[in-house]
């Protein structure tokens, strides 16, 4: 579906390099989780698929096409995308802001209502109730579902997302990431999801690429990773989910020993 | 008063139109040019800092500066268009820096959303940009608004009629009235724009979030009443001025406002219709003439020789005013139709009781006794070559030499501070304390013979130069000092001033 070939970004006419030399494939209907520390690369090289950035060198290819060789417009219209700061469009009621994409793409009018109805409700916000709202009538959580809404509504196949439940508070971020899985399940989605959180790529992601200072340092399911970490920085990043879980196992078992002298 | 008041708002519907007009067509020209540069700008920063700069520029050069360069551009044309294109310029710093600041200051992070999903560079300005930042652009347009309400009264400067005329007319004239119909008439002009731009500004920052509220809905019922009746007080500013045969042409004082005024009406006698642009800067009033566009005016002898000849010698009265005749028809196309026999300049006076005391008829009189008195003069004289030229002339000096601020130094001379005034031949205020303008035997000061200045074209018309020719020779020093003195001393209305000329002339 996606495919990375030798990809390198430089800012600096060649100095330095904010992506140098990555390379992966993602297949149809997987969720990759890029991570890594800010200023890793990640968010260049999710940039670089939508031709928000142009490479440096190296080849992208979806769905076996070069990206380079398309219209950067067209490509970006049948690429969903969910912003790091969400990025509504302040002025467009939830329904205009849902809409905008099939509109770009010159739906028929009837098409693009329905689809707009059928996305607020895959994403678990009512028509009825939220369609004619602003987004600044909206709490954080619902804002970003109408940016799940917003990306999801011109039927892409392929979706990239950048840090996309990084504002939200931890429980709203839990419930955002759970529908989200069954959302991309459902559509069977191919998405790109960058995070700096290795939880939510450990219980979201089918495979986590770990990145740092420009390069891919491994790449594999969570499994592999919390089992075989190549490198010491994928086996730090790793370490933190890990100590939490084992952490919270011993303090559930302390409790259900302490239920159990009760009895 | 209340026949001055009903005087000063019979006039208000015309001052009231053209105010309206110039305001509105110079802020539509504003926006239309201003709106594009200003997105232009925010696009481009190699176009941003030099535009931005060009139109701060503009703003601190001097309103009136502006004006006069707008007409001398124009190669002399007075009336509305040298008014509004000065009306424009001033418009754009507000409007262009608005729609700069607003559209950069639209959140990153939206327009970044808006380029991710596929919009164009265009469909991110017209979508997203334009919208965000509509509520900035309006803010600038409604400063524009107020600033162009206020700055259009000097459109009066340049022979436009706007609130202007009652506020330059009752300054000249001392009639309080008339400056303030005038300032408040703009006021109220300038407060009604900014409410209603403000509401507009209003709707539009609360569009997203108000729309659904009664209050949203209210506002937007009384805007839209409001420019309801904008548009069509405005399709009225707008319809075409009716087409005179005559244009009389005036400087910005008393006693062109009263020559102008009887000129008219002798016109008006004589069947023309007419219509007078009044308290215009000595230099537009001249080049208006010069290409036709009035027809006349009054005008010195002295004012063409020294400031459009830059002479500075005095061979005397009569040829002054022949060398200026020439130089006008050689120059400019121009004529003197009608001298009409009083001069305005810097004379010597002194109180009346004294001078005959003391047998003072001329300078050369005062000679012997100068070193024993007391002269006042205004901020200037002492400095002017109108005294170098009486002190080397007639070797005169004075005991001491006081200035004053001109009310003040005729308040001196009757207190009997000072003996010895400089003061204006026509100035109502000789008349008013008792004075004597002392002669000037020696020609030391050059001439300011009062004549009726006319265009080329208006040349042509024979009953049109009949009329005026008649006029020469009527009005002396002493008839011209009167008129003056009713509206400058007895703050009586310019129109008893043209009456007491008229009675002159039908002598």
């Amino acid at each position: 579906m996606i495919e990375l070939q030798n990809v390198r970004k430089s800012y600096d006419g060649g100095k330095t390099f904010a992506v140098s030399d990555v390379s992966f494939r993602v297949r149809r209907g997987e969720l990759l989780g890029l991570i890594g520390e800010s200023g890793c690369g990640k968010t260049s090289t999710l940039k670089m698929i939508n031709r928000l950035e142009q490479p440096s060198s190296g080849e992208i290819l979806v769905n076996g096409e070069n990206v380079r060789q398309q219209n950067a417009e067209q490509l970006r219209r049948n690429i969903g995308y969910v912003f790091q700061g969400i990025g509504l469009f302040p002025h467009y009621t939830v329904a205009e802001n849902v809409c905008t994409v099939p509109e770009l793409l010159a739906w028929p009018p009837s098409a693009v209502l329905e689809r707009c109805r059928v996305v607020l409700e895959l994403v678990g916000l009512a028509p009825a109730q939220f369609a004619d709202r602003f987004p600044s009538q909206l709490s954080g959580g619902q804002q970003q579902r109408v940016g799940v809404a917003r990306a999801l509504a011109a039927q892409p196949e392929l979706v990239l997302m950048d840090e996309p439940f990084g504002a939200l508070d931890p429980i709203t971020r839990a419930d955002l990431q759970e529908e989200f899985k069954s959302i991309q399940r459902q559509l069977e989605l191919t998405v790109i999801m960058v995070t700096h959180d290795m939880t939510e790529a450990l219980l979201m992601a089918d495979r986590i690429a770990v990145m740092n200072q420009g390069k891919v340092l491994q790449i594999g399911s969570p499994t592999e990773l919390l089992n075989a970490p190549s490198d010491p920085y994928v086996r730090k990043l790793i370490e933190m989910p890990k100590r939490r879980a084992d952490r919270l196992d011993q303090i559930l078992d302390a409790d259900s020993h302490r239920a159990e002298r009760h009895d | 008063m209340t026949e001055n008041l009903a005087e000063q708002l019979a006039l208000l519907p015309e001052y009231f139109r053209g105010h309206l007009a110039l305001t509105l067509i110079a802020l539509v020209i504003g926006m239309v040019i201003s709106i594009p540069l200003g997105v232009w700008a925010a696009q481009a920063p190699r176009v941003k800092r030099p535009l931005l700069t060009l139109v701060s520029i503009i703003q601190t050069f001097p309103s009136v500066a502006i004006l006069a360069l707008v007409v001398a551009m124009l190669g002399g044309r007075i009336g509305s268009l040298p008014a509004i294109i000065a009306l424009v310029l001033y418009s754009m710093l507000p409007i262009v820096r608005n729609t700069v600041t607003g559209l950069e200051n639209v959140a990153e992070e939206v327009v970044t959303a808006a380029r991710g999903i596929g919009m164009s560079t265009r469909q991110i300005l017209t979508k997203v940009r334009i919208p965000l930042a509509l509520p900035v652009i309006i803010a600038g347009i409604r400063t524009a608004a107020v600033w162009t309400v206020g700055l259009a009264t000097l459109s009066t400067l340049v022979g436009a009629s706007s609130f202007g005329n009652y506020i330059f007319t009752g300054l000249q004239t001392r009639n309080l009235l008339a400056v303030t119909v005038g300032s408040l008439a703009a006021a109220c002009m300038a407060v009604i724009l900014d409410s209603l731009i403000g509401g507009i500004q209003w709707l539009a920052a609360n569009r997203n979030t108000g729309a659904q509220t009664a209050r949203y809905r209210a506002v937007k019922v009384l805007i839209m009443i409001g420019l309801t009746s904008v548009l069509v007080v405005s399709g009225y500013s707008l319809l075409p001025d009716r087409k005179v045969d005559l244009v009389i042409g005036g400087k910005g004082f008393t006693e062109q406002y009263i020559v102008a005024g009887a000129v008219e009406e002798v016109l008006q006698e004589a069947g023309f219709t007419t219509e007078q642009r009044l308290g215009l800067g000595s230099e537009v009033v001249f080049q208006a003439t010069a290409n036709n566009t009035i027809d006349v005016y009054l005008e010195y002898s002295g004012t063409v020789w020294s400031n459009l000849m830059n002479r500075e010698d005095n061979p005397g009265r009569e040829a002054v005013m022949s060398e200026v005749e020439a130089y006008l028809a050689a120059e400019h196309g121009m004529a003197n139709l009608a001298r009409l026999g009083f001069q305005n300049l810097y004379a010597l006076a002194m109180r009346r009781e004294q001078a005959e005391r003391l047998g003072i008829r001329s300078i050369s009189d005062l000679k012997p006794f100068a070193e024993g008195l007391v002269a006042g003069g205004d901020l200037e004289f002492f400095g002017r070559p109108e005294w170098i030229s009486l002190r080397d002339t007639y070797r005169i000096d004075f005991a001491e030499k006081l200035t004053f601020d001109t009310t003040l130094m005729y308040t001196a001379i009757a207190e009997e501070q000072v003996d010895v005034i400089a003061a204006y031949t026509t100035d109502g205020r000789v008349a008013e304390f008792d004075l004597v303008i002392l002669e000037d035997p020696l020609n030391a000061i050059p001439p300011y013979d009062g004549f009726l200045a006319v265009s080329g074209d208006a040349m042509d018309n024979r009953l049109f130069v009949e009329t005026l020719s008649a006029l020469a020779g009527k009005i002396s020093d002493e008839v011209m000092r009167n008129a003056n003195r009713l509206v400058d001393v007895e703050n009586r209305p310019v129109t008893d001033g043209v009456r007491y000329i008229r009675e002159a002339l039908t002598e």
